[in-house]
Order: C-alpha cells, then structure tokens, then sequence
C-alpha cells in the first residue's frame, strides 16, 4: 500500500511540473504583453510614454528575463503563496481567495449530489428495470448527459422569472448581498443555491445513474445472485451486500473525471448564473491578457482536477485489494 | 432470429444470385453492414433523428436559399417579437399565409418600441421568390429565397438588437456550428488514430508513454484549457482563420477520447486467433492493419465519431457563448447565444433563446442517432 501511494504521488508531481510548465508557456505566447496594453491604453488617452517608462515596466513586471527564469520564480512564488500582481493592481492571492472557498464548495457539493442522487436512483433504476420509474429516470439523465449546464442554466433563468418573477442568479439576493450572517441570510443563501447546484450537478448525475444501473444489470443476472435468491437471502440484503459494492468500484474510479468535468462545467454555467466563482474570474483575466491572474486560476483548477483523481485513485487501492497488489507487484 | 439459426444456410449460398434467395438465406448472406443497417432501421427514434440529421446538414449547406433574409443585413425593425403570420384576412375569409406591413411605435409612457400592425397593408406571404441576391458557395448568383413577403417582412423568430432576422441567422449559424463538429471530429480522428493505434499496435513502451499522455490530458479540465488556448487567437484574424484555428483547438483535447477507443480495441483484435494467422502467414504490418484490424473496429469507430460530434459542437458553443472562439462579423449559435447571456435580455427579448433550443434538438438528435448506432453495431444484441 505505502508502496502503490508512493508511486502515485511520484506520477501526480510530474504531471503537476508538466502541467505547470504547459499552462505557463501557453500564456507567453501571444504577441505583446501586458506591458504593451498599458502603453497603448496610456498612448490613446494622450500620453507620450518613452522607451526608458517601457523599460522600466517591463523590468517591474519581470518581463524582461528568459521564460524559463520566470517559470521558476513564479512557481517558487506559487509554492509561497505568493502569485504576483494582476493587471488591475490588485494582488492575485486576494483575487481568488475570495474565490476559491465557494469554487471549491460549489464543486464539491455536485460531487455529493451527484452521488447522493446518482446511486440510489441508478440502483432503483436496475432492479426495477422497464418500470415507468426507470423511464422517467433514463430520459432525465439522457437529458443531462446530452444538453450542457449553461444552456439548462439559461432556460431556468429566463422560466424561474417568467414563472415566479425569481432572479435567481448570483448567491445571494441585494439585500442580503453585504449582509452579517443571519438566519435570513443563510436561507437567502440556500434559496440561490439549488439552482446553480442543480446546474452544475445534472450532467455528472445522469453519467452516474446510467454507469450504476448498466454495471448494477450486469451483476444482477449473474448466477452467484441467483444462488443467493434460492437460498433464501432477502433481496434488499443480497443487493447491498454483493452487487452494489462490486458496481461501487466503476463509480469510484469515476471521481477522477467527475471532478475536473464539475470544474470545467462550472466556467460557463458561473457566467450565465453570475456565480462569484474562478470561472468568470479566469474568462476576464484571458480576454484582459492577465497572465499572472489567468495562468493562476488555470493552474489551480488543474491542482483541483489532479487532486481528485488522485483521491480516487486511492480510494480504488484501499477498496480493491486487486489493484494494490497487481500495481505493487511491478 | 434465434428459430432462423437453427438451420444452416446452403452451401453454394455465395454463387445463387441475390433475389432468388430465401429471406433466411439472406440474413446468413447479408454483409456485416447490411446487418448493421438492419438493425438501425428497427430503432425508429434513431432512424427518424438521422432524417432529420441529414435535413439539418442539407440546410446548413444552402442556408442561403432557405434564410429570407440575408445574416447580416437590417430589417429596420430593431428587438422586433416574432411577427405574427395570419391565414384569414379582417372579414374572416381564408386567404392563405400572410403578414401585415409593422411599424415599431415609441410608447410614450414605457418608453419601449411597440410594433403595431397596419391592417391595411398586407404581404403574402410567397414560395421561390426573388429577393436578396447572394452567391452560393462564391459560385451561383442568384436571388431566389425559399420564402418571402416581397415588401413586407415575415420574421419568424425575431430581431436582434440591430434589426438582423434571427432566423435567417440561426440557419446562417448552422454552417459554421454544425461543421465545427465535422471537421473538428476528422481531425481528433486523425490524431486519435496515429497516437492509439500506435499504442495499440506496437505495444510497449510506445503505449506506455501514449497511454500516460492520454490520461494527463484527460486529468485537466477541459473547458479551462480551451479558453486558455481560444484566447490567444489574434482579434484581427479574419473569420476562416478563426474557424480552423477554434476547430483544431478543440480537437487538440478531443482526440484522447477517440484514441483511448483505438487503443483498446486494438489490444483486443491483436489477440485474436485471426490476427496472429495472417500474420504467421507473413502478411505485412500494412496489411493486417488495413484488411483484418481495420474492418473489425470501423464500426466502432463509427459509433463514437457520431458520439464525438455532438460535444464538438458544443465546445464551440461554448467558446463563442464566452467570447473566445468565433466572434461577429462569423455567425454561430454560439456567437448568437451571447445574446441571452444576462436575465434582463432573456426577459426583455425571450425569442434570443431560440439558438438554444436549435443547439438542444442538434445535440439530441445526434445522440439518439448514436445510440441506434450503437446497439446497431452491437453483435451480441
């Protein structure tokens, strides 16, 4: 075991050097920089910027030194803590601290949801097989699958105003938007919460309940479930006993796609619902030629994304002993 | 199916010719894509979605001839509502489709445009008339449109906030959004190929290094890294060259998908008895990949191209939704949706959605199409 986890971690450090290095390189590459906006925003607006100004700009921002020199100092200074300067003047460490917490938390409750809603349904789905709740469950999570979030996102928007006069974009409503922590506000809160969740959450759901019931099929028409019927076991005994756990371990190694699939979905689905996550954050931050902002979020995103295959890919040792031993072996 | 097995076919069954055939004799003689064929044909709501498939795609091709009015050019009627189209005139008698002439009035009181309707003025509405002159394809100049209301104006979704017919530009989108999928698929297929049936073939250290390859950029999120990519096309670029550099962006993170299949089937086929015969044989790596590898995974591949398409499509929707990928004077629905990116302008003008419902039906109408594909493709069903 300890073993198997060393060899994954030396895997995931070098994917995450690689990544780094990628997302880094990318950003460098169109032509001019940040530097250069300043000047020609500053030339249109009337002022005559000299060559030494440029110099100096460029000096301040570190722009002037070799790609690989600034990799490492920005890699050193993410492992710091410390992410430099966005083009607005702020420091990108508050930019996405203010972030990140609901980031993460928006994403982490689509896992659970997902989970929450994708077993159980997909479980019922299998042993009821052709019943009306079957169907009903199949079209919803066909139509998950196929139609993205943003465009679910939109239509709800504009049926939830047209319904119930509902704005339901953002976290919280005006009111309560600088509010103290209340009661009031945490149901404001909750209130906003389930249609961004729901968003963000239907996709994954419906992969979840589809994998669950196929896998779930095929262990039900199998003969040890027949023996264990004859013999008298209770059918909701012998389904969590055998199957699902079996059908579990698919589904475990699935949170390795699910996770980056809920932060990449979240970009778009954020934009329409005006959610204060890094998705909108990160698409201003491109469109502006910010790159110690963007390059930041996207490496942070991708922190995320390795994480939990990372997780995953644990969780999958410590419940089947197979992929210990046959990884350990070599 | 399983009665008709039972007896095996005759066996001088290859030199009869074809209708002189039992039917059972021939669905022992029927190639493996007429078998295919025959079982898409059962699965009615994928035969139904692939008509409407080829439909949509004819249209994209000569949206020209179908739009009334040209993508980009005012109709003078500016965040207009559909217009109404009425059958009966102000007597009640049934007079075939036509439209009133529409004047856009400021309410003094809201300060909106109203459109009232002139009943006096009426437009029929008429099929094959001369209208906007374009050129198809840069090549046939002609002005016939597939419907018009000569002077007046029949706008069948509404109006942007320039006065553009959106219908005429949701069917003008359809070329650029619909090929997206085509041509980006064609290229992931490219890639998907080389890099997976390398892997698959040669084995080794080759696969190795592909397979990790495939799985770390399977590890990062997708969405992310194709805006980091979209928005480093230059803003001066003209239209083509946005369209090819979106559509290659995109498959640069799609062709995993369809290596991964590559891959795995290759494994599976290098094992069989069939595939080590030819090549004990002495065939030569060219021709055991062209005449035993590739006939046993085309269908495959076929199912997940069709499965591949669809999310192409909605990748570029998705760039454009933000801003990154094609961007106006180029109309796609997604270029169009920006349209009905905050709630205001929903509520204000909800017919700025109908590029959604069009994006919807597409994605729908390809999966359904896949999913007979697959079971079609399925030997063991």
């Amino acid at each position: 075991m300890i073993n198997y986890l060393i060899r994954r971690l030396g895997t995931t450090l070098i994917t995450v050097l690689v990544l780094s290095y990628t997302i880094f390189a990318i950003v460098q590459i169109p032509p001019g920089d940040a530097v250069d906006r300043q000047v020609r925003l500053r030339q249109t607006q009337g002022d005559v910027v000299t060559r030494e100004e440029i110099e100096t700009l460029r000096a301040q921002y570190g722009l002037d030194r070799p790609i690989l020199v600034r990799y490492y100092q920005w890699i050193r200074g993410f492992l710091v803590g410390d992410l430099g300067r966005s083009t607005s003047g702020r420091r990108v460490n508050d930019l996405i601290a203010e972030r990140l917490p609901q980031t993460v938390a928006l994403a982490v409750a689509g896992l659970i949801i997902t989970y929450a809603i994708g077993i159980p349904v997909g479980i019922y789905s299998a042993t009821h097989q052709y019943s009306a709740g079957d169907y009903i469950a199949n079209s919803i999570s066909f139509i998950g699958m196929s139609v993205p979030g943003f465009l679910i996102g939109i239509i709800l928007l504009y049926l939830f105003y047209k319904w119930f006069g509902l704005s339901i974009g953002g976290f919280f409503s005006v009111e309560y938007k600088s509010a103290p922590w209340s009661w009031a506000r945490l149901q404001d809160l909750i209130n906003h919460l389930w249609v961004p969740l729901f968003v963000v959450a239907v996709g994954s759901t419906g992969g979840l309940i589809r994998t669950m019931r196929a896998t779930l099929l095929d262990e039900l028409s199998k003969q040890y479930v027949m023996t264990a019927r004859a013999k008298g076991v209770p059918m909701r005994k012998l389904l969590l006993k055998y199957p699902v756990r079996l059908a579990l371990n698919p589904i475990i190694a699935s949170i390795g796609h699910i996770f980056p699939y809920l932060l990449s979905g979240q970009v778009v689905i954020a934009i329409v619902l005006n959610l204060p996550v890094l998705g909108p954050l990160l698409n201003t931050a491109l469109t502006n030629e910010d790159i110690a902002l963007s390059s930041s979020i996207l490496l942070i995103q991708s922190l995320l994304a390795v994480f939990g295959t990372v997780v995953s890919d644990v969780l999958l040792a410590v419940l089947d002993p197979r992929i210990r031993f046959e990884r350990g072996a070599h | 199916m399983s009665d008709e097995r039972k007896s095996s076919p005759s066996p001088t069954l290859a030199r009869r010719k074809k209708d002189e055939l039992t039917a059972e004799e021939r669905f022992f003689a029927a190639s493996q894509w007429e078998l295919m064929w025959r079982k898409f044909r059962k699965h009615k709501l994928a035969l139904a979605s692939g008509v409407v498939l080829i439909f949509l795609y004819a249209i994209a091709v000569t949206f020209e001839f179908w739009a009334p009015y040209g993508p980009i050019s005012e109709q003078g009627l500016i965040n207009m509502r559909p217009t109404r189209i009425h059958f009966r005139n102000e007597e009640g008698k049934f007079v075939g489709p036509f439209v009133y002439g529409i004047e856009q009035v400021v309410d003094m009181e809201t300060f909106k445009r109203v459109p009232v309707e002139d009943k006096d003025v009426t437009y029929p509405i008429r099929f094959f008339v001369h209208a906007e002159p374009y050129k198809l394809w840069g090549l046939f100049e002609t002005d016939r449109h597939f419907f018009g209301a000569g002077e007046g104006k029949v706008l069948l979704v509404g109006t942007d906030e320039l006065g553009r017919d959106l219908f005429s530009r949701i069917l003008a989108g359809s070329r650029i959004s619909l090929s997206v999928g085509v041509v980006g698929v064609a290229i992931s297929l490219v890639l998907g190929s080389f890099f997976g049936g390398i892997a698959g073939y040669y084995g080794s250290w080759a696969d190795l290094i592909i397979s990790r390859a495939i799985e770390f950029i399977g590890s990062i999120p997708n969405l992310p890294l194709w805006m980091l990519l979209a928005s480093i096309i230059p803003l001066d670029w003209p239209v083509v060259r946005v369209y090819f550099m979106t559509t290659i962006i995109i498959s640069l993170l799609t062709w995993v998908g369809l290596a991964r299949v590559v891959r795995s089937l290759l494994l599976q086929l290098r094992t069989m008895d069939y595939v080590k015969a030819a090549q004990l044989a002495g065939a030569s790596d060219m021709r055991l990949i062209i005449d035993h590898l590739l006939p046993g995974m085309l269908s495959y591949l076929i199912v997940q191209v069709t499965i591949a398409i669809p999310n192409t499509i909605l990748a570029e929707t998705a760039l454009s939704f933000l801003g990154l990928g094609m961007r106006p004077p180029a109309v796609s629905w997604g270029v169009l949706l920006r349209a009905a990116q905050n709630v205001q302008n929903i509520v204000l003008r909800p017919w700025m959605l109908a590029p959604a419902i069009v994006v919807i039906v597409t994605i729908f109408v390809f999966n359904f199409v896949g999913d007979g594909l697959r079971d079609a493709a399925d030997p063991y069903k």
